[in-house]
């Protein structure tokens, strides 16, 4: 439940960012399909959770210490907007000033992603593809259906 | 969920607005925010929504288990298909000016409507099928114990 609602305020924090793109993708696969397959594995999970080993100070402090690590990194990090910063001085200026007339499709995220990147894209598609196929190996009933087969060959054999 | 009346109702009503969107985000995905991603993520959210109120076997029916999983390699040979036409065509693999070589934007865009259409078939076949696969298990938990 907590992580939707967090989906749901980052999705918020990338429209006042400016990334609508993305706020779509995080309300849509955060927020919705993770929640409902969160909650699908906490029904297939035992109800009760195991009594702890170890006590909780060493994950606390590094935890801690991970978060102190990742404050102190977004000191150099430039600010909101900055004109100066990489993202807006590297590659995406001429995307901007060359998708227009070379693409012509007005969202420059999707000609970026399908036209420019479109290698990463394909790849990204394989990705998703390896998941669902590893998911459908590790959890469905593939197995079943092979003992189904087997049951019908001896079946088979009987009759024979 | 037999009793749960304003639920199947609400339901009913939203899975076609759902998939009606999905298909708006997906073709509109150059024109407006989303693609095939976002796209395949809302259809699938559709049938999970389905599946959730009114059962597994009724979403199955609607929506087989062996079509789902056709689904997920369909879009990859979609999207790896139009970059193979592109190169039969004597462009560089996925190089969209190869589907209309008289009008580079005009091939530029068939090409990423081509390409995205896979990314959505793929991403909503696997969605739907990781649901599936999920929800096929029998849980440990009973309903009656909630």
């Amino acid at each position: 439940m907590l992580s939707g609602v967090f989906s749901l305020l980052s999705a918020l924090l990338f429209v006042v960012l400016d990334a609508v793109d993305v706020a779509f993708t995080e309300a849509a696969v955060g927020a919705g399909i993770s929640t409902v397959l969160m909650l699908g594995t906490l029904a297939l999970t035992a109800r009760v959770e195991k009594p702890a080993a170890h006590s909780p100070t060493l994950p606390l402090f590094v935890v801690f210490v991970t978060g102190a690590a990742l404050i102190y990194g977004t000191m150099d990090m430039p600010n909101f907007g900055s004109p100066d910063a990489p993202a807006n001085t590297h590659v995406a200026p001429d995307y901007l000033e060359r998708s227009p007339h070379e693409i012509g499709v007005p969202n420059v995220v999707t000609a970026i992603l399908a036209s420019y990147r479109g290698y990463d894209t394909l790849g990204e598609t394989a990705v998703v593809f390896t998941a669902g196929i590893g998911v459908l190996l590790l959890l469905s009933g593939l197995r079943r259906r092979r003992e189904d087969e087997d049951d019908a060959a001896e079946t088979k054999d009987g009759k024979a | 969920m037999r009793h749960h009346l304003i639920l199947r109702v609400v339901t009913k009503l939203l899975v076609g607005t759902i998939i009606l969107f999905a298909f708006y985000v997906q073709f509109h995905g150059d024109y407006s925010p989303g693609g095939g991603f976002q796209a395949g993520v809302i259809m699938a959210v559709a049938f999970i929504l389905y599946g959730i109120v009114f059962s597994l076997r009724k979403a199955q029916q609607v929506m087989p288990a062996w079509f789902v999983h056709k689904m997920v390699a369909l879009g990859v040979l979609i999207y790896a298909g139009t970059g193979i036409v592109s190169l039969f065509m004597g462009y560089a693999y996925l190089d969209y000016d190869a589907l209309s070589p008289h009008h580079p934007e005009h091939g530029q865009h068939y090409g990423i409507l081509a390409v995205e259409l896979g990314v959505g078939i793929t991403v909503t076949g696997v969605m739907i099928a990781i649901y599936y696969a999920f929800a096929a298990r029998p849980p440990s938990i009973s309903d009656e114990e909630w």
